[in-house]
């Protein structure tokens, strides 16, 4: 995990999100309220726009960095979860830490949006995303696998977690009131996530 | 998609140094970050402080003033804002008597503030509004949304801030005015997001949206417009069985504030009409209309559709609902 590399993540994750538009937002239309593309892509940007910072830094300084930069551009929802993904990443990864010290990083990470947004695995939200990506991530880089082969896995998690969520019925945020209407409908928190881990995963090709 | 709008990016920004400068008289607007308070702080009062997505106008800045809020941060459109903002408000304050922030209840709100709270060295307290009967309460719901009954708890809290009550009277009397509202809303069009320059949802030309949240989040259900006495009647009976649940018994002699809001996008004729309607309901239930607020109070940008909110008084909340209050959108007794 090098610097270079967040940064190269960074511009290619904004890249995705820029033309995810069609594929995100409207699912937030159909369930939420129409702000969670909007703030992912004012986080995205204002993490690039902090690109030339970033260089100067070590892995840890830049994940705090980057997550002090989306709590104070972001707002709704998804910025103090993702914000608080990469403060408490920042703290379990250190100058050029190892992939197992990353993905212990990462499981710390969603643990704290879990606790920040007291939610948990099957409430149709990113977690259903996240958990079984760190579990997988962590077990892989135990077990110390080959690279290209842990990339292929974590891409398919995260599309089977996605897809998990059509069928769940929310308890957490705006389409909590919905109940029985948000069945069939893919959360979109869940797809943003899944669509920066396998950014990401491509960027580890 | 058709707005005053200069660039979407500075729709909130320009529309806030213009409502600074029309109230120059109560409020100061600070930008970066940007928070609204009021032109004359007093340190020495527990400092009230709201805020939330902007789109809702009046709510929050329109409360800034004497008798109710000290300070309002807005997020941009529909989105919470950041824990900076209220941070950065509360330090240029500097209050000695504590802080309460009034909070609606959504996930984004609850954490930012959360974290603003964590991070601030100043003694605090949340009240969190959730007056919204349309979300049924089920093992499937985080609870309910705060609505229009936010600027009643506001209101009273603000009163009894103002007069010296300290931090934990407000928070007491603000949970208690939450407690006792309770609204429903109903959408006959959308709303449009400006970033997002298309309605937030698709409803047809003869269709209501029953129990919308003012987001444009979708309620209860969706059904065919009808005369509007057979709106208001189904309105009514959502909030009188809230109010049964709550165990709370609406023909208490102290009566009710009876609050008919406009979302933005519906004419006060219509609004008056729909109050008509609930004062025709409400006498068949042998319930007091003791106080009443008609317009566009808690607003949904420019979605068509109403509120009602109904506030079971006591003789504090009462007392503390009459005092005098001077905020550029709620002023009497001065």
């Amino acid at each position: 995990m090098t610097n270079d590399f967040i940064i190269k993540c960074i511009n290619s994750v904004v890249k995705t999100i820029l033309i995810a538009e069609e594929e995100i937002e409207p699912l937030d239309r159909a369930i939420g309220d129409g702000d969670h593309y909007i703030n992912i892509k004012r986080g995205s940007i204002a993490v690039q726009s902090i690109e030339s910072e970033l260089a100067t830094l070590t892995p840890d300084q830049a994940f705090k960095k980057i997550g002090m930069t989306i709590m104070t551009s972001v707002g709704g929802a998804s910025g103090p979860l993702f914000a608080s993904f990469f403060l408490a990443l920042a703290k379990e990864v250190s100058g050029e830490s190892s992939l197992q010290q990353f993905s212990k990083g990462f499981t710390s990470g969603v643990e704290s949006i879990m606790n920040r947004g007291k939610s948990k695995l099957g409430d149709k939200t990113m977690l259903d995303v996240l958990i079984p990506v760190s579990k997988k991530l962590e077990s892989l880089a135990n077990e110390g696998c080959e690279i290209q082969k842990l990339i292929k896995e974590i891409d398919l998690v995260a599309m089977a977690g996605v897809m998990t969520t059509k069928d769940m019925m929310p308890s957490k945020g705006r389409s909590a009131g919905l109940a029985e209407r948000a069945l069939g409908h893919i959360d979109p928190g869940a797809k943003t996530c899944q669509i920066i881990i396998s950014t990401v995963c491509k960027e580890l090709k | 998609m058709k707005k005053f709008i200069n660039k979407t990016d500075d729709f909130i920004i320009d529309s806030l140094k213009g409502f600074a400068k029309a109230h120059d008289d109560i409020v100061a607007l600070n930008l970066d970050p940007i928070f609204v308070t009021r032109k004359e702080i007093n340190p020495n009062k527990v400092l009230l402080v709201s805020g939330g997505g902007s789109g809702h106008e009046p709510l929050h800045t329109g409360y800034i003033g004497k008798g109710m809020l000290d300070v309002a941060c807005p997020g941009h459109v529909f989105t919470s804002p950041t824990p900076d903002q209220m941070i950065a408000a509360v330090e240029k304050c500097q209050p000695k008597s504590g802080i309460l922030f009034i909070v609606k209840n959504y996930s984004g709100d609850v954490m930012n503030f959360e974290m603003a709270s964590e991070m601030i060295e100043f003694e605090n307290q949340t009240v969190l509004t959730n007056d919204d009967a349309a979300v049924i309460n089920s093992s499937y719901t985080t609870g309910r949304r705060g609505v229009a009954g936010t600027l009643i708890v506001e209101k009273v809290t603000g009163s009894l801030a103002e007069e010296g009550g300290d931090l934990s009277s407000c928070k007491e009397l603000g949970d208690r005015v939450n407690h006792r509202c309770s609204s429903i809303g109903v959408a006959l069009s959308s709303c449009t997001i400006p970033a997002a320059g298309k309605p937030t949802f698709d409803i047809g030309v003869d269709e209501i949206e029953f129990g919308v949240g003012i987001h444009g989040e979708p309620g209860r259900k969706r059904e065919k417009i009808k005369m509007a006495n057979h709106i208001v009647e189904d309105m009514v009976s959502a909030i009188l069985r809230d109010f049964d649940e709550k165990s709370l018994d609406l023909k208490d002699p102290n009566g009710i504030i009876l609050l008919v809001n406009g979302f933005a996008g519906t004419p006060s004729s219509e609004l008056y009409l729909i109050y008509q309607a609930v004062t025709e309901k409400l006498k068949e239930k042998q319930i007091q209309i003791s106080r009443s607020l008609v317009g566009n109070y808690t607003t949904a940008l420019d979605m068509a559709g109403a509120s009602i909110t109904m506030c079971l008084l006591d003789d504090e909340i009462k007392r503390h609902w009459d005092s005098s209050v001077l905020t550029s959108n709620l002023r009497w007794g001065y």
